[in-house]
């Protein structure tokens, strides 16, 4: 097993777990609270409104809106690293067919497995934080994915050296 | 001397008369684990066709009836319309955990299918597992599905009913059985002078394997430079058009303006289509490339011939392109590009079924090896 397999399949399953874990820490002890919150806003939105309350259905509104851009975004980070942990085991457990050679197969491993866990990671931080430092972290996450991706994409499409005549 | 059975490990059936036997954990999580993924498919498009959209009706008669109730300053009726869309939400969301939950499972059979070689567990006991998986697998997302049929009856506890009770027994057999190959992936790796047998699904270099792996990796990509396109031009203006709308809904109920709470609610409506049309691109992308990945492995245990092998990956990749791609076509040209989106999906189905009977053909075939070579079958 090369090295850039073994930190791709030991990666996936290490995101795995932590996806999965995060997912139930969430089901468990947010997720209901947050859909509470979420609909019992909006429904204090509208019975204010009924009542000719735009202070109490604006207040509840505005509510609204952060429970369900934060519920979005836990949503989200837990099926985005799962996803992509099921991604990394799967091109890992391919990627001797990748015909590069291996600094550059580890290369493109690493940038592979380091934007699966920050791309996540910075959709989470805006949870916390709406400044540019979370949205940065996503964006350099989101580049690294589609960036080794494509590389790989192109090696798994070469023909093997060995039959290249 | 070369005895039969020795001759017969030498060979390509012989190999997998070793990985791939009658009734074994491999052979099991493969045919398993794709009829986990035809059935969730089926169920997809039948739940598409027949509730999706007269559901998502429903939810947004609901919060119109809710808007116009806010008009008329009756608070009552807002907070029961707000149940009913509640009820209509759930329902919704238990068909869409019964289609995602069984082709999850699916792929997750498909995985350890592939890592079977190295559990290092006896081979009675990787079928054993095998089958408590593949009965969680099917249990879990059946019982979900009668969540909302069944709902609280004849159940001892206060918010749980039996549906769920099962449900949740199915989720826990797949975790111990997942949890169990994973120990015995551990033992392997931990094991000092491991062997394992030789194994044709990791070496084949067939062109229709590299097509399903590049052509898969392909609809990944695009799936995620699609969602980033989405994250970076639309998804923060979709999430404050969102607010503005319902904001616009409440003022004017408020001041009891009933045209404009309509026209907010037409705007809300396109906007809730533009967004699912947007996120369902994304994710079927994404999902068909990483089972076109998983294809790849077993195209040797596809029996049919060459040819219809490849036309077969063809017509599955073309299905796996052409869905994603008129899904989001569909804002623009209505039922005509959904009806494509559809056809595309069928592509994949069928093209699934194909390659599902192959596998089955090629069972036989290795069933019938079995029989000639002595010995064979204690392998």
């Amino acid at each position: 097993m090369s090295s850039g397999q073994r930190l791709l399949i030991v990666g996936g399953i290490a995101l795995a777990l932590w996806g999965m874990g995060y997912g139930l820490w969430y089901a468990v002890f947010a997720e209901h609270q947050a859909l509470d919150g979420i609909g019992a806003s909006l429904a204090t939105g509208f019975s204010a409104a009924a009542e000719r309350n735009t202070t109490g259905a604006d207040a509840a509104l505005l509510q609204y809106r952060a429970a369900k851009y934060n519920y979005d975004r836990q949503v989200d980070v837990h099926g985005h690293w799962i996803a992509l942990a099921m991604l990394l085991i799967v091109v890992g457990i391919a990627y001797d067919r990748v015909e590069f050679s291996r600094s550059v197969k580890f290369a493109a491993a690493l940038g592979l497995l380091l934007g699966s866990i920050l791309f996540p990671l910075g959709v989470l931080l805006e949870t916390a934080s709406q400044g540019p430092i979370p949205k940065g972290i996503a964006v350099l996450g989101s580049a690294l994915v589609i960036a080794s991706l494509a590389g790989i994409t192109y090696g798994f499409a070469r023909v093997p050296s060995a039959t290249r005549d | 001397m070369v005895t039969p059975s020795n001759s017969a490990r030498s060979s390509v059936v012989g190999v997998d008369l070793a990985t791939f036997a009658p009734l074994s954990a491999r052979r099991l999580l493969v045919l398993g684990g794709i009829a986990l993924i035809l059935t969730g498919m089926i169920f997809g498009d039948i739940f598409a066709v027949f509730t999706l959209h007269q559901n998502a009706a429903r939810v947004g008669a609901g919060l119109a009836a809710a808007a116009h109730a806010a008009v008329q300053g009756d608070s009552r009726a807002v907070i029961s319309n707000f149940q009913n869309v509640g009820a209509f939400l759930e329902n919704r969301g238990t068909k869409v955990d019964t289609h995602v939950h069984m082709i999850d499972f699916g792929y997750l059979a498909l995985m350890l299918a592939i890592l079977q070689p190295w559990i290092a567990f006896a081979e009675s006991l990787k079928k054993k597992l095998a089958w408590i998986f593949l009965f969680g697998a099917g249990l879990l997302p059946v019982c979900v599905f009668l969540i909302h049929y069944v709902g609280l009856a004849h159940s001892p506890f206060a918010a749980i009913g039996w549906a769920s009770v099962f449900a949740d027994f199915g989720g826990l057999l797949v975790i111990v059985a997942t949890l169990a190959f994973l120990l015995g992936l551990v033992k392997h790796f931990r094991t000092p002078a491991r062997a394992t047998n030789p194994d044709r699904l990791l070496a084949d270099r067939s062109g229709p394997s590299r097509a399903l792996l590049s052509g898969g990796l392909a609809l990944v990509l695009l799936g995620f430079l699609h969602g980033a396109y989405y994250a970076a031009a639309d998804l923060y203006a979709h999430e404050e058009l969102d607010y503005k709308l319902l904001s616009t809904m409440t003022a004017n109920a408020a001041s009891k303006d009933a045209a404009a709470v309509d026209t907010a609610l037409a705007n809300y409506g396109q906007l809730q289509g533009e967004k699912a049309v947007n996120i369902a691109a994304h994710a079927h992308s994404i999902e068909f490339g990483l089972l076109a990945m998983l294809l790849a492995f077993f195209q040797p245990y596809v029996g049919l011939s060459d040819p219809w092998r490849r036309r077969w990956v063809v017509v599955f990749l073309m299905g796996s392109l052409l869905l994603p791609v008129c899904v989001l076509l569909e804002l623009r040209y209505g039922l005509v590009a959904g009806g494509v989106a559809d056809f595309g999906g069928l592509l994949v189905i069928i093209a699934l079924l194909a390659m599902w009977i192959g596998i089955l053909r090629y069972t036989g075939y290795l069933d019938t090896s079995m029989a000639v070579v002595p010995g064979a079958e204690d392998e």
